[in-house]
Formats: C-alpha cells, structure tokens, sequence
C-alpha cells in the first residue's frame, strides 16, 4: 500500500485527483488534502508519505519552494495548469506531470509509472528535480528557508550576502543569517548577476550594499558592507567586481 | 480622391486665365510701340501659347520627378533651355504675320527681354509647381502615416484586450472536470458563466465605451467563475453610486485589475481574502478603486505596477493619450489600484 498526499490550494481541484484514485484503491492510500505549502510541509514531516501530488501556484510559497524545504522528499507528481518555466524541468525530472485540466487516462499512466518504479531510483529523480529547480518561477526573488519547524520567506532585495557554511549556505538579512541547503554554484546561478557577485570561494555579495573596497595583502581586496560587515574578495573575484561596476 | 481631381481642374482653370491675361498684357504692349491690332494680338497669341507650352511641360516634368535636393541646377538649365526655345520660337514664327521690316527688327530688338520674361514665367511656374507638389507628396504621406498608425494602435489594443491569463482558463476548466462528477449541475452552470464571459471578452470594441452598468455585470461572470475555483477563501464587495451606473469605460477594463488584485490578494496569504470594488464620479471622471490585501514582508517584489496593470495603463494611453489615469498605493496591507476615465 502506498501512501499518499494531495497538495493543491483549489478544492475542487483535489477533487479531481481524489476521484481519479479511486481506481487505485487496493494499492493507494490518501492520508490527508493540504490547502497550501506549510500544511504540505507539516504533513510531508508527520506521515513521510511514498509519493505527493503537488500543484505549482499556491500562497505564500510555491510547490517548489516547498519541496526544497523536505529533508528526504518523497516522489512527485505535479499537476498544474500551465507552467512556462518548469515544464521542462517536470519533463525530465519529476516522475510525471500533469497539465490541468488532465483526462482519466493521462492521470492512470502517472500514477502506474510511479507504481512501477525502483524506490531508490525516486529518491534520486526527485533530488535531481530540485537540481533543475533553478528555472521554478519566484527562485531569483525570493528565497524560502526553515528555522526550526517555521518557514521564513527572504525577499532578494533584503538579502546582504551570502557565506558558505559547510556544507550549507548562510544567508545573511538584517534579522540575521538563515542556512540554506544549497550550493554556492547554485545561487551564482540563480541570482540576478547584475545584483550579485561571487567575490570570493566562499562569499557572494550584493552590489547595492558594497560601501568600500580596500586594497588587503597582495592581490586580496576586503570589501565594507552598509552594515559593517567586511568580506574577503578574491582576486578573480575582484576582476568580476570590477567587470560589473564597470571601472 | 475626388479632391485632388477638383484642385487639379482648378489648377488647370487658373493655368489657363494666366495664359489669357499674360496674351492680353502682351497685345496691349505691343500695341503700345505702333503696331497694329491684329499684329499685337497674333503675337501675343503666339508668344503665350510658346510661354505656355514650356510651363505646361516644367510642371509636368515636375509632377512626376521631384527633383531632389541637389539637382536644382538641373531645373535652373531646364527653364534656361526653355526660355530659349519659347524666344527662338518667336524669332522664327512671328516674321510669318508680317514681313514689314519695322515689325522684324523689334522682334529682333526685343529678343533678350523676351528672353528674360519668359525665362523668368518659367522659373516661376517651375517654383509653383514644385512647392505645390512636394505639398502634395507629404500630404499623402501623412495619411498613410496615420492609417498606419491608426492600424497598429487598433492591433496593439486588440492585443491588450486579449491578454487572458491562460492560467485562468486552464484551471477553470479543471475546476468544471471536477464539478461533473459529482454536481454535474453546477458544472453546467459554470459552462455557461465561461462561455458568457469569454463571448464578452470576444465581441468587445475598444471604440465602442460600456455603460459601468455592463462592465460590472460582465465583471461579475468573472468573480463567480474564480469563487467556485478558490472557494470560501475569496470573497468580493463592490460598492457603486446611483449616478455612475451609466457613466462609461472602455470594455474589460476592470477585469485585468481586479485578477491582479485577486492573484495577488490570494497568493501573498492563506487565509481567506476580501477584494473591495469602487465606484466614485467625481468632476468629470469616473473614479474606480479596487483594493487587496497584501503582506509587505513577504509579498513578492512587484516590478513597477505589475503585468497585468501595465496592459491597462498603455491602453489609457492609447485611448486618452494620456499616462495620469493609473495609479497604485501600498499601505497598511492594503494595496489599492485607482484609475481614473474621463467622461465626456
């Protein structure tokens, strides 16, 4: 028996899929509809369910940004209206995806192919799906983070630098440094780069904060933040610097 | 077209009463020297007919080839070349009329001055006739402009009126799968409210202004559609003043602002959202507020006013030329969207 969860904020549209798995009664079991991310998230943690379908467009955080929060996340459906960004992550990545309003048959097929699938084969494409998340919609604006059991949603603009941590990322806000589960490489990538720079192996700074670059050693640079933080700038990347602020 | 006919058989007339009264004045001219009346007048019958000739050819010349800025001197050699041939002409017909020795050596005397007076009626016609051309031109010109104009402006409306959210759709018509199965009655209904407001999305002209009345009743379709999409979590207020009923609006444009306000009411919270409409006239506008609420702290950046608002800000611009109509406040977790449409 697998275990189930439907995430979606449209009744009507968790009924659909709760109607469609009715064929699947012997092998599916539904543990519960969430209306939204948190409660996903909460019910993801509480049940540790086999396989969730997921919609993209919900409040406050989208199915994406959700799913990077789940410490071991389950497999995935996506069932969405019409995404521009995603689908071609979804294409590869994800066990399937549904384009709503989606027929009995096309819904039959996903559900079978998850069915058929090796366990640890989903744990890996849905790792590889958050690898690809880079083209989810709201990733260059917003940046979604866990402190503790309660979600906490980062604006870019209110984000002063980022500082590599192990094997985490600290993002550092004026209420503090949150740790985020991702790469250095991946935010380089995701965010605006006519915002932010990798100055340095470890640190990327946002433009708009830099007050002053001193000279530091040879060949090394330190450059003061608004704040009064001092970041470290490596050569390459005080090239980078200079190639962005144009001197 | 029939207008340029009409100037061009006035032009023709005015042409041809300079050619009388030029023949006149050179009769009574050369009159004036002694000669006879029947030798004043058939010189200058003959003379006006040459002078008219070569004008009638510079400005056909000139019709058809404007010259372009450097080839003036061109023009110059034509009426010299003209000018020449009309005296020349002279010289040899005007001895037929009479051999009288008296009457060949003023013509022979009078060459350089007929030379200089018709080059210099030449010269004049040319000028006419290339002011009035190039006039011409640049009229036709302009019209095309403005029809061009005129048609892009009507596509680029027609683009903005069309801009339905697929998304809208799509999950509409994944909420009426949902509703057949179980209250197939509903989803009938839902078909209908779809297909109500989707043929008024259609048939809509922007040259043709809506009563409010109309634009709220279409409006309306729309709110139904997204309150069985999102359920008890969207709920709607609108308030409208007895005498703005008939002021008037270009067609659906409450709607792009009120989806806004609604995804972005929806998306920024998970409890439910209450989005307020507004009707107000004032002076001679009709005042429209439709207010959401929103969370500052972690509402997603809006870029400028938005997609949706700037599709309705450049069609005020396209309708009432101009950019003051719009405009957007964020306070309180409150975020309103006032336009305003002069009523003529």
């Amino acid at each position: 028996m697998k275990r189930v969860l439907i995430i979606d904020d449209e009744p009507l549209a968790r009924m659909v899929v709760l109607e469609y798995l009715q064929d699947f009664k012997e092998e599916i079991e539904v543990l519960q509809e969430c209306n939204d991310g948190f409660e996903g998230l909460k019910a993801i943690q509480q049940y540790q369910p086999d396989l969730i379908f997921l919609d993209v467009q919900m409040p406050k955080i989208n199915g994406f940004e959700m799913l990077e929060l789940v410490e071991n996340p389950p497999s995935v459906i996506f069932t969405t209206a019409f995404d521009e960004y995603a689908i071609k992550a979804f294409e590869t990545h994800a066990i399937d995806y549904l384009l709503k309003p989606f027929s009995k048959d096309r819904f039959k097929k996903a559900v079978e192919k998850f069915l058929a699938q090796v366990p640890s084969q989903a744990i890996k494409q849905t790792e590889s799906l958050l690898g690809t998340a880079a083209q989810s919609p709201a990733q260059h604006e917003r940046i979604v983070v866990k402190t503790g059991t309660k979600v906490k949603i980062i604006p870019v603009a209110d984000v002063e630098y980022l500082e590599a941590d192990d094997d985490y990322v600290s993002v550092h806000t004026k209420e503090g440094s949150f740790l985020k589960n991702k790469t250095m490489s991946f935010f380089e990538q995701t965010l605006d780069n006519s915002q932010f720079v990798r100055v340095h192996r470890s640190y990327i700074l946002k433009i708009q904060d830099i007050t002053r670059i001193d000279p530091y050693e040879k060949d090394a640079h330190i450059a003061i933040l608004k704040s009064g933080a001092k970041i470290p700038v490596s050569k390459t990347g005080y090239a980078k610097l200079k190639q962005v602020l144009g001197i | 077209m029939a207008s340029t006919q009409l100037t061009f058989s006035k032009l023709r007339v005015a042409f041809l009463t300079g050619g009388l009264v030029w023949a006149a004045l050179l009769t009574y001219l050369v009159h004036g020297f002694g000669f006879t009346w029947y030798i004043a007048l058939a010189d200058g019958i003959i003379s006006s007919v040459l002078l008219g000739a070569a004008c009638w050819l510079i400005n056909n010349n000139l019709r058809y080839f404007q010259p372009s800025k450097g080839s003036y001197i061109n023009i110059f050699i034509w009426c010299v070349a003209l000018a020449g041939a009309c005296t020349f002409g002279c010289r040899w017909i005007l001895p037929y009329i009479n051999t009288n020795s008296v009457y060949t050596s003023f013509i022979v005397q009078s060459l350089t001055i007929r030379f200089f007076t018709d080059f210099l009626a030449i010269g004049w016609m040319a000028m006419i006739s290339m002011i009035w051309y190039s006039q011409q031109d640049q009229k036709e010109n302009e019209k095309r402009k403005s029809e061009a104009e005129k048609l892009a402006r009507d596509a680029e409306l027609y683009n903005l009126r069309q801009q339905l959210q697929p998304h809208f759709l799509f999950n509409s018509l994944n909420s009426i799968n949902a509703l057949i199965g179980f209250k197939p009655d509903e989803a009938r209904k839902m078909i209908h409210q779809l297909s109500d407001f989707l043929r008024g999305t259609l048939k809509k002209d922007d040259q043709q202004q809506v009563t409010l009345t109309e634009e709220l009743a279409h409006l309306q379709l729309y709110l139904d559609i997204e309150k069985v999409r999102f359920g008890h979590r969207l709920m709607t207020e609108i308030s409208c003043d007895q005498k703005c009923q008939d002021s008037i609006l270009p067609p659906m444009i409450l709607q792009p602002i009120v989806e806004n306000a609604i995804k972005f009411g929806l998306y920024d919270t998970t409890e439910s959202v209450t989005v307020s409409i507004r009707a107000e006239k004032e002076d001679n506008y009709l005042t429209l507020m439709v207010q959401n609420p929103y969370d500052p702290k972690t509402a997603r950046p809006r870029k400028g006013t938005g997609f949706g608002l700037s599709g309705v800000q450049r069609r005020l611009d396209l309708l009432f030329a101009r950019t003051d109509l719009i405009e957007t406040h964020a306070n309180d977790n409150i975020f309103t969207t006032i336009i305003k449409i002069p009523q003529v």
